[in-house]
């Protein structure tokens, strides 16, 4: 996916509003897990494994995975709220990582994020005004003789009332909390929002609401989305392109209607299957995954998702699948979908790295 | 949004908590009592089918800035070996009712001032009512009769002991005279059955060397070590992975089956619902405004609260331009309107809805309208049957 969208990118550069406004190329973010006496790590979590991706100006991407499968990493990632281990981010052509301080603080409006947690993500003590407004003054958004219009304005797009300025957060209910939280990320006149799990703490008759919201406020003002859920059903509402992660690493990524209808990969398959269907006389043939999530810091050999996939085959073991197009706009990462070459190239890697391991065995026993 | 009853003055405050103070410790002291006479509490079921009746309950919170009724006057009941889920969103009661069910409400500030739990003790109709238990007899019920499943496995589980020596307590506590070795027989069998394929190794674990699904078997498994009759299970997979979630549902689904147990399975998912309960039981704001079998409730949504909740939620595979959006809020707890609780949010409201010169326009009644759907709406109230009103506690009666 990432040779495809090259040429675009490249004159993306010059031009500033190309389509993509957002291209992510083999991202990697591994945290140290611990470190020895002379502050040299001992291993990493790889919470984020080579990810490659591009959003579409005005679109929404849905990213959906288990827990730690590394989406709240990417998203963290590719705002540069923390440095990225490798890899590219480019927004509207210009790479995030390669942005001086002052450059970055520059560009922060224009790349926002909004938390699960509406209440530990607003500070108790400020009115909401001023939660809002604050960054708007900092970064000198619109002229102070019209900022308490601006921020009425936002505050009204978002559903707030021009009174709840000088309220405190604690006065609030959790969906208008919520509000408040995407009132202070719209009001900076971003152009891409990564939201992580915004809907997730909310009951579902205010998760509706909030979700209309986003949309209307992305009509409205030509945002772009990254939406990260563990909420299929959301994710298939809210989303043009979904991306399914593992374990760090994207196993499958299309449009939503096609990834709905058309799930490739084994693990893509029993997450939507898996999902309760609020109908009892829904045919389910559900397919119920063995054991747990392998933890990120130990993930499994070869495919990621071999301890638990039930089309398992050897080569699976030893070989990392490689993350292709299967059709227009299709990709996913899995054997089941190699090319005849591939297949002799992957059967001949695995013997040689299963001979290798029986080997090292028999040394073993023998010593 | 705020709320204007903690806006009240201190001197209220202070009136209001002498008075709360006065009814839960004589509440108390009435719960304390020893040497109460089984007549007391010994009843009969109405139906023998059923494992508990909840009959009229109420179940009040006596809080420094006022009465909150969580639950107030709810009816249903749950049939023996059968599922029965609770939905309803935050806030509206499900937790308080399991917990009234267990007396396990956090007092001395909650207490459940009226109405029945009569819980089948026998099979033969003799039955125990809850709510008049003295504290002393309910610890004999609980785990033994029915026991019940968290959320968090993790807050129920002690961190310093080995998963094995847990589920011994458990059963040892039950069952005294059962020696060591077959308590430990009995642990790993009922490891087995909850589906830990590695159960010896499991039983000398710690349980932060255990995934969040695995905790959640190893509470499944203390929670059938007494064989209760019914187990309750509050939001017991809200907290899991959809993968992690779909082993639990299906594991408690199979064990149903295997060990003869009713569930109460609490939840805010209509999915997990549809799938694993036999009748459901929706609540809003401490009533239950609709009750009947799942396919009463799915396929026949008849109360407008109801209706409005299945069409907030996104549905794989069924694509909408816009969720239906439910307007408005739940009113304030401490301050409950004399009418539907429903009314100032809802689309279908009619003439009874507000009529009191006519004799309606109060909280609307249950009204039956097949064998086993029953809905609390107004606007059944000419083809359905008027089965009665909930009835709350007069507070300053207590
Ligand atoms: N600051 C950190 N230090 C160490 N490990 C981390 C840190 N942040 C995240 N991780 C690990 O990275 C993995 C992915 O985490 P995350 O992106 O939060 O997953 P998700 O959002 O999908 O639940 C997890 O195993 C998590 O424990
Ligand atoms: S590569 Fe192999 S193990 Fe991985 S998902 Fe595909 S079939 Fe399953
Ligand atoms: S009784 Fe009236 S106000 Fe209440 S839910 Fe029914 S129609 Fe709506
Ligand atoms: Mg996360």
């Amino acid at each position: 996916m990432a040779n495809e969208n090259t040429n675009i990118n490249t004159n993306a550069d010059t031009e500033t509003l190309s389509e993509d406004v957002l291209v992510v190329r083999d991202l990697k973010k591994y945290f140290p897990t611990a470190k020895n006496f002379f502050g040299k790590p001992l291993g990493f979590v790889k919470a984020v494994d080579g990810v490659s991706f591009t959003i579409k100006r005005g679109t929404t991407m849905g990213l959906v995975g288990e827990s730690g499968c590394g989406k709240s990493t990417t998203g963290r990632t590719l705002l540069r709220l923390q440095e990225k281990t490798s890899g590219e981010v480019l927004f509207n052509g210009i790479d995030i990582f390669e942005l001086k301080k002052e450059e970055l603080r520059k560009l922060r409006p224009k790349i926002q994020i909004v938390f699960q947690d509406p209440f530990s993500s607003l500070s108790p003590r400020i009115p909401v005004g001023e939660i809002i407004g604050e960054a708007v003054r900092e970064h000198g958004i619109v002229p102070p003789e019209e900022y308490d219009d601006y921020i009425t304005r936002i505050m009204k797009a978002c559903g707030l009332q021009e009174y709840h300025k000088d309220r405190y957060p604690h006065e609030f209910s959790g969906g208008q909390r919520q509000r408040i939280c995407i009132a202070r990320a719209l009001a900076l006149n971003p152009e891409f929002i990564v939201c992580d799990e915004p809907v997730s703490a909310l009951d579902v008759s205010i998760q509706a609401q909030i979700i209309n919201l986003l949309k209307e406020l992305q009509e409205q003002f030509g945002l772009t989305y990254l939406f990260i859920s563990h909420d299929l059903s959301v994710v298939e509402h809210i989303s043009d392109t979904v991306g399914v992660m593992y374990l760090g690493n994207m196993v499958e990524y299309a449009e939503t209607g096609e990834l709905y209808a058309n799930p490739l990969h084994p693990y893509t398959k029993a997450l939507f299957s898996a999902i309760p269907i609020p109908d009892p006389d829904a045919q389910m043939n559900r397919i119920i995954l063995e054991g747990s999530i392998p933890s990120p810091a130990n993930p499994p050999s070869g495919c990621k998702f071999h301890t638990r996939c039930s089309e398992c085959m050897e080569m699976c073991k030893y070989c990392q699948p490689e993350y292709r197009e299967i059709t227009p706009g299709h990709f996913t990462a899995c054997h089941l979908f190699n090319t005849p070459e591939m297949n002799a190239k992957f059967e001949a890697e695995s013997k040689a790295a299963a001979d290798k391991e029986k080997a090292d065995e028999k040394d073993k026993v023998g010593r | 949004m705020a709320k204007k009853s903690s806006y009240i003055s201190n001197r209220e405050t202070a009136k209001i908590t002498r008075r709360n103070r006065q009814i839960t410790r004589r509440l108390e002291k009435e719960r304390k009592r020893k040497n109460v006479p089984e007549s007391v509490y010994k009843t009969k079921m109405k139906d023998n089918n059923n494992v508990v009746e909840f009959d009229n309950v109420c179940s009040y919170f006596f809080t420094d800035i006022g009465v909150v009724k969580a639950v107030d006057g709810i009816s249903f009941e749950v049939p023996k070996c059968s599922t029965v889920g609770i939905v309803g969103e935050s806030g509206c009661g499900k937790s308080v009712t399991s917990l009234s069910l267990m007396q396990l409400l956090q007092r001395p500030s909650g207490q459940t001032v009226g109405g029945e739990i009569r819980l089948n003790i026998d099979g033969d109709g003799d039955a125990i009512n809850i709510v008049k238990t003295p504290t002393s007899v309910m610890q004999n019920i609980r785990g033994n009769k029915m026991s019940m499943i968290f959320q968090e496995p993790m807050t129920s589980l002690n961190p310093v002991f080995r998963i094995g020596e847990q589920v011994n307590e458990v059963i040892k506590l039950h069952n005294p005279e059962m020696s060591k070795e077959d308590i430990k027989s009995r642990t790993l069998e009922m490891l087995e059955l909850v589906g830990i394929a590695n159960k010896e190794g499991v039983y000398e674990m710690f349980p932060h060397e255990l995934s969040g699904g695995m905790r959640q078997r190893v509470m499944i498994a203390i929670a059938l070590a007494c064989r209760p009759s019914l187990i309750i299970a509050d939001e017991p997979t809200t907290a899991l992975d959809v993968t992690i979630q779909a082993q639990i549902l299906d594991l408690l689904k199979g064990l149903k089956e295997k060990v003869n147990s009713s569930i109460m399975l609490i939840t805010h998912d209509l999915g997990v619902v549809a799938n694993m309960a036999d009748y459901v039981v929706v609540m809003y704001a401490g009533r239950v405004i609709e009750k009947g079998t799942t396919r009463d409730i799915f396929s026949n949504p008849c109360h407008p609260y109801t209706i409005g909740l299945m069409k907030s939620k996104p549905v794989v595979g069924k694509k909408v331009d816009e969720l239906y959006n439910i307007p408005g809020s739940v009113p304030n707890p401490v301050n409950m309107p004399d009418y539907c609780y429903f009314r100032d949010r809802c689309e279908y409201t009619c003439d009874k809805c507000r009529n009191k010169e006519a004799g309606f326009g109060n909280y609307p009644p249950e009204i039956k309208i097949s064998d086993t759907h029953v809905v609390s709406c107004y606007r059944f109230y000419d083809e359905g049957q008027v089965m009665g009103y909930p009835n709350p506690v007069n507070v300053e009666d207590l």
